[in-house]
């Protein structure tokens, strides 16, 4: 029993069915589980976070276990998961445990141990300089950003997802290794509106976006794609049936109903969208998904569109650092970051984070009635004097 | 109890492994600062500053390390995470990506698991002209041994790039970039020495996915892996070979605090619930109003919040208004109460989910485009949630039967419930309608009366009409 070696290893390509393995499923987790996670299994009492990045879990049984919490960039290399085995293997007995929002936690039986792994953590460097295991994303901070593969991976995206978070880190830092925030802020990033991150819940979303539509391939589109099936892909009906001049079968595109949704180049290679200047970032705030006092949530556009500036996104991350600390100087203790925007009302958001409201941010899609001010219990900010001067209401 | 449902091959790394200790330590720190990789990347190597974990930074050393194997100890290209740097370097310079789109790559017999990936400028970057992506179904809430973690980075870098997710987003370990060639080598591998399937992708099954429930939390209100394990077990077909409209995910979150964004990202999500009362040890709760337990287990340590207040922070904060104090004592109007968990949260060690639990299912969630963005609904309200788990898949499967009949290409369940409305899907699939499927009733009266709901039916005579009214 060994990995092969050799190009085809123990596979035959001659005979690919022989004593072919199929449909077994994942390893079964009970192995996977530390001893000490094995013996007090649903039996847990209590937790406290003792400090950022150090939780303690209480038993019935009388144990204690002690997680330690480390940031990861998510993307990583097997060189940096040895890594990460090195450090299993020397306190945690050889097993080691990833968060869904990609943290890497070890799992110790005692305060010691503790102490001397988050000195090892944080003594860990790259040669560059950055940390490699930092220590936090517990509690009422930032945790580390659920993403998706930006231009490292993806065919679709408008933006960079690893870079981009790289950068929003960096400045979140002290957020990630603190608890200072009224409550916990998630962040994620999706690079295109496929979304595949589903930042569509999150306290911060960042967005990759497109705004030029599609170009049409007219020498190849109907031979690589089934054009009845790309016209049904635009949710807005911007596609229609067309000639070339040369008479061959092509598709056109009513620009004014373009909603630049991609859905379109994911269903067809010859309309692709992507475009230096028109992709961007968009910035949504306030969404939530935990039940916990208010029902879970959409995260809401509060920034339509701001550049793509590789590799570091200056614009964004410090809209984003801005959104951060004025919620956190102004909510109250427990309250996410969507709750305290409707409880000061988002004209009350716009001014407190002086984030500019344009007319990209009144929704003009389906169901966009639902959002509208109904009534007239509304604060008066500088945006309302603005409109009652353009109105004549006031000199 | 927690038995797999095969046998579970032990693995010991030192068995298993390709690398020797030399070769998996084959560069010094020294090598490292001076080393150059084969482009200009001036933008990217900016992303090995500041104090996040540079992922740039960390490919760097990897490269490092290929440059030093021998020839026959990678099989596929040793610059292919030189290239892969060298193309992002490009990609930031043109603001737009370099994959190019499709490529129908796989395993045989598999329709999902693997996900082609080619780049579009593979003159310039010829490590990666190939850059299939794989999908590992990972095992329940992501614990690992090392023996595991280090024989599949083992296997990775012989033949693979090298780079992985750990995690992608719905929970697979993502091996990021090897040649079509590789695949079935690493499929065959993968499965007789690592004891270890792929996960999904296309239009099937995902990879069902779970909170860490009972292994370390005092809230999950049932097994979130075992039946996490047994639904990926039990739906393998339906995983591994498309036969759906587009992509159904499951996920199993242990209480309403969702850590695994069930109600936001699973087709069905199940989270875990009481239909008991909460339990409530007083004593603790004397002891948080008199500052002697630190509430919410410490969350807010960062900063001088003041002394806790339980009537501002708990009681106040209650969505149903279902708490005061008596007599020094929390009550709670356990009938009134929507189980948000924001008490328990507050006060773990005085407040814990009742004993009489199972979970809630909701339908529906997705991501944006069509439809927009959609947040599970409510379907089931409470249901028992116990091994083999035969009345979670009759509900599974009638969903289903009624999606894949009436499903469009490429719609998700819940925009096919927009699409046939919720008092048809409720139909469907034998269940009565309630007010907790709904935020509230409809403003609208263009109800859809079926001509059975009505005495006399829909067909009637003109001529009678016109006998009691004029033209």
């Amino acid at each position: 029993m060994a990995l092969s070696t050799g190009k085809y290893g123990k596979f035959d390509p001659q005979n690919p069915t022989k004593d072919r393995i199929t449909d077994i499923g994942p390893r079964h987790y009970w192995e996977f589980f530390p001893p000490s996670i094995q013996k007090n299994y649903g039996k847990w009492l209590y937790h406290e976070i003792l400090e950022p990045g150090v939780l303690v879990h209480v038993s019935e049984t009388g144990d204690k276990v002690y997680t330690v919490r480390c940031g990861s960039p998510r993307l990583m290399t097997v060189q940096h998961v040895r890594e990460i085995c090195d450090i299993a293997d020397k306190y945690c007995d050889g097993y080691v445990r990833f968060t869904t929002r990609n943290n890497i936690e070890f799992i110790v039986d005692s305060l010691e141990k503790v102490e001397a792994l988050k000195k090892d953590l944080w003594s860990r460097k790259f040669v560059s300089g950055s940390y490699k295991f930092p220590i936090g994303g517990t509690g009422a901070g930032v945790t580390n950003i659920v993403h998706t593969q930006g231009y490292v991976h993806c065919h679709t995206p408008a933006t960079d997802a690893s870079s981009l978070v790289k950068a929003v880190m960096d400045e979140l830092f002290d957020y990630f290794t603190g608890m200072t925030l009224p409550a916990k802020v998630r962040v994620a990033v999706a690079c295109c509106l496929n979304m595949c991150g589903a930042v569509h819940c999150s306290d911060i979303a960042l967005l990759g976006i497109h705004r030029k539509p599609p170009i049409v391939d007219h020498e190849v589109i109907d031979q690589v794609c089934e054009l009845p099936l790309v016209i049904s892909s635009c949710p807005l009906g911007a596609i229609s049936p067309d000639k070339t001049e040369e008479g061959r079968r092509t598709l056109k595109i009513k620009v004014e109903r373009c909603m630049f949704c991609g859905n379109c180049y994911t269903m067809c290679p010859a309309l692709p969208i992507a475009d230096k200047e028109g992709d961007g970032v968009a910035i949504l705030v306030g969404g939530k998904l935990s039940n916990a006092i208010s029902e879970p949530k959409f995260s809401k556009v509060v920034v339509a569109y701001l550049p793509n500036n590789f590799p570091r996104f200056p614009e964004v991350v410090q809209t984003v650092k801005k959104i951060v600390e004025v919620y956190a100087a102004d909510a109250r203790k427990h309250e996410r970051l969507g709750d305290w925007a409707e409880r000061i009302g988002w004209e009350k958001f716009f001014e407190k984070t002086g984030i500019p409201f344009t007319e990209h941010l009144i929704d003009d899609y389906r169901l966009a009635y639902d959002t509208f001010r109904t009534s007239t219990q509304f604060k008066f900010t500088e945006a309302a004097w603005n409109v009652c001067r353009a109105a004549g209401g006031i000199d | 109890m927690f038995e797999p449902k095969r046998p579970q091959r032990e693995l010991k790394y030192e068995e298993l492994r390709i690398y020797t200790d030399e070769e998996l330590n084959n560069f010094t720190e020294e090598e490292l600062k001076e080393f150059k990789i084969k482009h200009e990347i001036p933008a990217v190597e900016e992303l090995e500053r500041g104090p996040w974990p540079s992922f740039v930074a960390d490919a760097k050393q990897e490269a490092l390390r290929r440059r030093k194997l021998a020839d026959d100890r990678i099989m596929i290209d040793r610059y292919v995470v030189e290239d892969l740097l060298g193309q992002l370097e490009l990609s930031f310079k043109d603001g737009e990506t370099h994959w190019k789109h499709g490529g129908i790559v796989g395993v045989f017999g598999y329709g999902g698991g693997v996900i082609g990936r080619y780049s579009d400028v593979p003159e310039k970057f010829p490590g990666i002209a190939h850059f299939h992506t794989i999908r590992v179904n990972q095992p329940a809430s992501k614990f690992y041994k090392t023996d595991f973690l280090r024989a599949l980075c083992d296997l990775w870098e012989y033949r693979g790039s090298g780079l992985v997710n750990m995690h992608g987003s719905t929970g697979d370990i993502i091996l990021l970039g090897t040649t079509t060639e590789q695949l079935e080598p690493i499929f065959y591998d993968m499965t007789h020495e690592l004891d270890q399937d792929l996960g999904g992708s296309g239009s099937n099954l995902r990879t069902p996915s779970c909170c860490i429930g009972k292994a370390r939390c005092e809230w999950a209100c049932y097994d979130t892996q075992e039946m996490c394990y047994e639904m990926t077990m039990h739906y393998q077909d339906e995983l591994h070979r498309p036969a759906f409209p587009y992509k159904f995910k499951f996920k199993f979150d242990g209480c309403p605090n969702c850590c695994v964004a069930s109600i936001a990202r699973a087709d069905i999500a199940f989270i875990g619930t009481w239909r008991d009362d909460i339990r409530i040890d007083q004593e603790a709760v004397k002891a948080y109003i008199a500052g002697d337990i630190v509430p919410r287990g410490g969350a807010h340590r960062g900063r001088d919040w003041g002394k806790f207040d339980i009537q501002k922070e708990v009681i106040d904060l209650c969505p149903s208004q279902c708490m005061w104090m008596e007599d020094g004592k929390l009550m709670i109007d356990n009938k009134e109460c929507v189980r948000c968990m924001h008490c328990i949260n507050v006060m773990p060690q005085a407040l814990r989910p009742g004993t009489d639990t199972g979970v809630s299912i909701l339908v529906g969630a997705k991501a944006p485009i069509l439809e927009g963005a959609q947040i599970s609904q409510v379907i089931v309200p409470f249901m028992k949630a116990e091994p083999p788990y035969d009345n979670v898949k009759e509900v599974i499967e009638k969903i289903w039967e009624f999606w894949m009949e009436e499903g469009k290409n490429r719609e998700r369940v819940g925009e096919l419930i927009q699409r046939v409305g919720l008092p048809k899907f409720l139909e469907v699939i034998g269940l009565p309608p309630a007010p907790q499927m709904i935020k509230a009733p409809r403003a609208n009266p263009y109800i859809f009366w079926k001509e059975e709901d009505v005495p006399g039916g829909f067909t009637r005579d003109i001529k009678e009409f016109r006998a009691r009214h004029k033209r």
